[in-house]
């Protein structure tokens, strides 16, 4: 019976093979290192209003993580963007975000509102 | 106006090369234009549904949600394009040399269908949410549509559409004994890709942070924002400045598929009996 079963299962399970194998893809990915929350990291806030970032120059210690606050104050959605610190994330009017960037090098490293390129900023590491 | 074109211009034309490549990859199988079409009214659909619910979505998981929908939804066509292309590695040559009997082939066909056409919807969906999003905010920001905007947006989608239709020609017009190769060769890279890219989402909330190290950068060759850039973002993933975690995540999928697809693969059908029964 059980034999049965196991080899019901093994039959089942060579013809589901590949989707569980591809299943263990996605699984993968999500069960990655769940790490623990990096300490000492700075936290720094940026509003966005009338398309200008305030402040437009941000500053932050070197090799330290950082948590960026993002603010839409302004009448329009924005998406905060930097492909050099690696974040983009849609912000609606009147809602706030945070995204989290890695320890930096000393560096000046530009972000920007991807809907509106005239909306630039900076994140300066001495 | 201008800036309107520009973004629309720009998703479409992001969903346009993975829609371009899916028709090329069904090329010939019946009903794939239904499961095609499926995709993209679904994804449009749920572009609207992600736009509306963008503010509520970011709020959770502590103000990760974004990132983590991203990351989930990334994750499930990584693994329909893996599921995919193992599929069409047991059955692809089969249907192509018309060995397999029609009928079976295409109930087995249109499970592979299904899940090229999620891929589709989720390619729609991410782009698509993006231009209503920028579109609504444009719109509620000048107190209705304009007509220069409304004009802009049909421009970029349909230059986006020809983006598409260029990547589905030039890719069918490829020799059809190199097809099956190119295509699965393009699946995969796509889906590495996409793993690639749901881990910048991890790392960016912040959920990932091993290996989070910069291993080299060519952004001042191929700059992200570019549309080259874009173009190899979605095509290939590229990024100019990945991280450990991407490159591993980026092999390790590439890996697990090309095993799966020896595995699982169809033996090579070059064999002299064949030619004998023949």
């Amino acid at each position: 019976m059980i034999a049965a079963e196991h080899s019901a299962l093994r039959e089942a399970g060579r013809s589901n093979a590949g989707i569980a194998a591809a299943l263990l893809v996605g699984v993968a990915l999500a069960l990655l290192p769940r790490a623990i929350a990096a300490e000492d990291a700075v936290t720094l806030s940026v509003t966005i209003k009338n398309h200008k970032f305030d402040p437009a120059e941000l500053h932050a210690p070197p090799n330290t993580p950082i948590d960026i606050k993002i603010k839409n104050a302004g009448d329009i959605v924005m998406e905060f963007e930097s492909s050099e610190l690696h974040f983009e994330k849609i912000v609606p009017v009147g809602r706030e975000g945070v995204v989290h960037v890695r320890p930096q090098q000393p560096g000046r490293y530009n972000f920007f509102d991807d809907f509106h390129h005239e909306t630039q900023g900076y994140l300066i590491v001495p | 106006m201008l800036a309107a074109l520009l973004i629309v211009f720009r998703e479409v034309f992001e969903a346009g090369l993975i829609v371009g490549i899916v028709m090329a990859v069904t090329a010939g199988v019946p009903a794939r234009t239904l499961w095609v079409m499926g995709g993209v009214v679904a994804g449009v659909l749920g572009a609207g549904v992600v736009a509306l619910f963008t503010g509520a979505l970011s709020e959770l998981f502590n103000g990760s949600g974004q990132e983590i929908f991203n990351a989930s939804i990334l994750a499930f066509a990584v693994v329909m394009l893996t599921w995919h292309n193992v599929w069409m590695a047991r059955h692809g040559r089969e249907m192509a040399a018309e060995l397999h009997a029609a009928g079976e082939a295409v109930v087995e066909g249109s499970k592979s269908l299904a899940a090229l056409g999620a891929v589709v919807a989720i390619a729609v969906l991410r782009e698509g949410s993006e231009v209503v999003l920028f579109l609504y905010g444009v719109a509620a920001a000048q107190g209705g549509a304009s007509f220069a905007m409304v004009v802009g947006g049909f421009v970029g989608l349909f230059l986006g559409a020809l983006v598409c239709l260029a990547t589905y020609l030039g890719l069918v017009s490829i020799p059809q004994r190199y097809l099956f190769g190119v295509t699965s060769a393009l699946i995969a890279l796509l889906a590495a890709g996409m793993a690639a890219q749901a881990i910048a989402f991890l790392e960016q909330a912040n959920i990932l942070t091993a290996l989070d190290q910069t291993v080299w950068d060519t952004s001042w060759l191929i700059s992200d924002s570019s549309f080259l850039g874009r173009g190899l973002h979605t095509l290939i993933g590229y990024v100019g400045q990945p991280t450990a975690m991407q490159l591993v995540v980026y092999a390790a999928t590439l890996a697990v598929m090309i095993v799966l697809m020896k595995l699982f693969g169809a033996p090579p059908p070059e064999r002299p009996r064949i030619a004998a029964a023949e």
